[in-house]
């Protein structure tokens, strides 16, 4: 006797709770605190916080100890959060050049104003797996120096200087800034809405295509101008007063990458740019970032399209991960409806390519009779 | 009452529900032309706007649409009422309108120089909220299109009298256009650009 | 920090983005088929389950309303579940699995079996809103086509299928012609359905979250299904009635019974199904004896 799937309901509500015993794990350890995940798995909160597009450590380390650390469900969970907070204005634009700065590398000088300042960085750590981790040992208190007071001027304003790099942008006045997620997407996009679809797209999927030009797919001959990281102030106009308030500082990490120089009978040979920035510390996206957005400035700079990182509907369609996991996972909804539609097709077009066959197997046993 | 306060009394008591409800019947509305609906809702608009006017556009406007007044509404405390409750900017260019209001007699020259949308973007045109002096009494016109079975009948007094040559240079712009609401005090219509009217 | 996080408004959007869908869900009926782009908003629910159906839901239901919401022609299918307790959580509203005290039907790959009504509104859930995409995925080109009403493309397709194949073998998301301009994706249903969708007494509301677009059909509006004179549209049929309610001449699903090739079928409605049930219909797997009902 067949009796119809049902309960639903029951089933939802079981495997919510099966899921909240997993993410708490064995009870006779201590639970973790959102300020150990803030603290402690800063790297993951970061990216959280720039792929939602929400600054929040506090919300970030919630959503990653809500999502048991699955980093794309974090961005999710903040991003449905972000959706419903009100809207007061735009900040002014972020002056980078005042950065607090942590970290500052170039590739591009030797040595520079402001020095080459490694701070907290992976790079030349040996990858060995570090024991004393294993406990909960003493940890040295970093060294430290005074603030020099030295300007830490960018890379790209000791370029500018000399007129060897390309002006940064030139937006019409009253022009302001667009917001994807306030606005229907249109191709092909401004150079804003670009920047910021980049800034909250896949880590993963721009590292791949960032990867990419750099092996033939859309080159564009990068040097790392600098990375740098450090606070910075955000700051938003208040009409009533006349001049700009502080709202708080912010973590940021930005690239501004040095590309091939081009000359036309208009502009001298100079450097173009690739530009990154995201939410909290993540060199290796504001790299990728920086690299896809100068390729997909190729159409702006008269270059042949050639490559998937220089495909601004591709890029710009493909780089959500919340869009694409949410797409990609829908395949385990049920589909039988749809499915039962094909199969009977199959089916159909099998029974017709017997009776074919059959037909066929018949004329000639006549045809033999015949002879 | 002066025009200053004017502009900032009124709006929806229960803004949610009561949108939620305009918004109802201007879809159906929209869905089945000529069909005739009544603003349940205060929205407390000042004169000379009329009530479902008032409701319609506090449902729908909002700092996203600039909003063209014809010229008696213009020298009124309509504007500034619009303004106030529901942040849109008022223009006085027809094409960057997103929604029109017209008091009763005004006839406007064409429907041309409002937005019509583009061939690829037809959803980026004005709308056009026009007040008659009724619904339901006046000359009778035969509508057709999508959302009505077969015909339907409607009675309009008022309806300006350069309208339906307006209309018929409406129609074959399609898939651009303008889609118009009639309103009549409490009451209005929905005529979609794909609708044909024939007096 | 954790207090104010659970305060939402009434269904769960808030007012102005209501105001964005209901300016495009109003566009969207005025030029019936068009897709009109709207900015679509992240939901607490995963793009590709029913976010733009669940938008367009949002922005029109009220206090009166009743809610129904099927997934594969079925009510208590997980995901149907999970957008009901949705919409009971965030707008407390009456819910039904009863097609005929819906005014509100939200849908994935089905149209109910039964007659809707000019009461009703169906809003589908829908995937992938361009049905010129798998021809042309590029968004500037297939706009561009629609423009021009340039549905060649289309038909080419649709005739190499049957030079290829004997017959258009697109079963599912069947394109169709709207009111004699725009060719419109019908969403994941089965073409079996896409006669219901011709000059229904109900409004047609279709969202698309992920890809951000909204569009409809109105009532009464003609909703042509693509073919060619000499392979005239068919829909589906089946050799069986449902083994449950002894419905014929409806959408039925395969059941698995064993490992030796038996199986059933049963209504995809199962609304439709248990009503008939209701009403005295037996099918032969609940008829008493096997052969009375023969």
């Amino acid at each position: 006797m067949y009796v119809a799937v049902k309960g639903g309901e029951a089933a939802i509500s079981n495997a919510h709770r099966l899921l909240a015993d997993r993410r708490r794990g064995d009870r006779s350890l201590p639970s973790i605190t959102i300020d150990q995940v803030a603290e402690q798995l800063g790297l993951a909160v970061d990216r959280v916080m720039a792929e939602a597009s929400l600054y929040d450590r506090s919300l970030a380390a919630l959503a990653v100890r809500q999502s048991r650390g699955d980093l794309i469900e974090a961005i999710f969970l903040l991003r449905a959060y972000r959706t419903t907070l009100p809207r007061f204005g735009n900040s002014v634009p972020l002056d980078t050049a005042a950065m607090q700065v942590e970290r500052r590398v170039s590739a591009t000088y030797k040595d520079l104003p402001g020095g080459q300042l490694l701070g907290p960085t992976f790079d030349y750590t040996h990858r060995l797996l570090d024991p004393s981790l294993l406990t909960d040992e003493e940890v040295d208190e970093p060294a430290r120096k005074p603030a020099s007071g030295e300007e830490v001027m960018r890379v790209s304003d000791i370029l500018a200087h000399e007129g060897l790099i390309e002006a940064d942008g030139d937006l019409p006045q009253d022009h302001e800034a667009g917001d994807l997620t306030r606005e229907p997407m249109e191709f092909p996009m401004g150079r804003d809405l670009r920047l910021q679809a980049l800034a909250r797209g896949d880590e993963g999927f721009l590292l791949a295509l960032g990867y990419s030009t750099q092996r033939g797919y859309g080159r564009n001959h990068p040097f790392v101008g600098e990375v740098r990281i450090g606070e910075v102030e955000v700051e938003m106009e208040v009409p009533e007063l006349g001049f700009a308030v502080s709202l708080g500082r912010i973590r940021v990490t930005e690239c501004q990458m040095v590309n091939q120089f081009k000359g036309s009978s208009k502009a001298p040979p100079q450097f173009t740019r690739g530009y990154g920035l995201v939410f909290g510390q993540s060199e290796r996206k504001a790299m990728s970032m920086s690299l896809v957005d100068r390729a997909l400035r190729a159409d702006e700079l008269g270059e042949d399209i050639t490559a998937p990182a220089q495909d601004e509907e591709f890029v710009i369609s493909h780089s959500d991960n919340v869009q694409a996991t949410g797409f990609v996972e829908h395949l385990k909804l049920p589909h039988y409806v749809d499915f039962q539609a094909e199969l009977a097709m199959v089916r159909k077009m099998r029974a017709d390519i017997e009776a074919a066959r059959a037909a066929d197997r018949g004329e000639n046993e006549m045809k033999d009779a015949a002879e | 009452m002066s025009t200053d306060t004017q502009a900032f009394t009124g709006g929806f008591s229960d803004p949610v529900f009561q949108s939620q409800s305009v918004f109802r019947k201007l879809m159906d509305g929209m869905a089945r032309p000529g069909s005739i609906h009544t603003v349940e809702h205060d929205a407390g608009q000042p004169d000379p706007l009329g009530a479902a006017a008032g409701a319609i556009a506090l449902t729908l406007c909002d700092h996203d649409t600039p909003v063209w007044l014809s010229a008696g509404f213009a020298k009124s405390a309509v504007g500034e009422w619009i303004g106030f409750h529901s942040g849109a900017t008022i223009t006085r260019e027809k094409a960057e309108a997103r929604f029109a209001f017209a008091e009763p007699g005004v006839t406007p020259s064409s429907f041309g120089l409002f937005s019509l949308g583009t061939q690829e973007y037809p959803d980026r045109s004005t709308t056009l909220v026009i007040e008659v002096a009724g619904l339901s009494e006046g000359q009778s016109f035969t509508l057709s299109g999508p959302g009505i079975l077969q015909s339907k009948t409607v009675e309009i007094a008022g309806l300006p009298e350069a309208f339906l040559r307006l209309w018929a240079d409406n129609r074959p712009l399609f898939p651009r256009g303008v889609d118009v609401i009639l309103t009549a005090g409490r009451s209005f219509l929905c005529l979609p650009r794909t609708t044909k009217i024939v007096a | 920090m954790t207090a104010d996080l659970a305060t939402y408004n009434f269904a769960y959007l808030d007012e102005q983005t209501k105001r964005m869908i209901r300016r495009a869900i109003l566009k969207a009926i005025a030029i019936p088929g068009y897709q009109v782009p709207f900015a679509s908003r992240e939901m607490p629910m995963p793009y590709g389950w029913g976010t733009g159906g669940v938008q367009v839901t949002a922005s029109i239901i009220g206090r009166q309303d009743v809610l129904k919401v099927i997934d594969q022609g079925a009510d208590d299918t997980t995901n149907a579940v999970s957008i009901r307790a949705f919409f009971q959580k965030v707008a407390d509203v009456a819910v039904t699995t009863h097609t005929k005290d819906a005014t509100i039907i939200q849908t994935r790959h089905r149209i109910p079996e039964q007659k809707l009504t000019e009461d009703q509104v169906l809003v589908y859930q829908v995937p992938i809103p361009e049905p010129l995409r798998f021809l042309e995925p590029r968004e500037t080109e297939t706009r561009k086509m629609h423009a021009l009403e340039e549905y060649g493309l289309m038909h080419v397709k649709l005739y190499e299928d049957i030079a290829q194949n004997g017959r258009i073998s697109k079963t599912y998301a069947y394109p169709v012609k709207v009111d004699g301009r725009y060719v419109m994706d019908p969403s994941p249903t089965p073409k079996f359905d896409n006669p219901k969708m011709h000059m229904s007494d109900a409004l047609q509301l279709f969202g698309a979250g992920r890809e951000k677009r909204i569009y409809a059909v109105p009532p009464h509006t003609e909703v042509v299904s693509l073919d060619f004179e000499d392979y005239p549209f068919e829909i589906q049929t089946f050799e069986q009635d449902c083994a449950l309610c002894g419905a014929h001449g409806v959408y039925l699903d395969e059941v698995v019974l064993d490992d030796r090739g038996g199986r059933m079928f049963v209504c995809s409605d199962t609304d439709h199904c248990e009503d008939r049930r209701e009403h005295g219909h037996v099918g032969a797997m609940l008829a008493p004896n096997q052969e009375a009902a023969e």
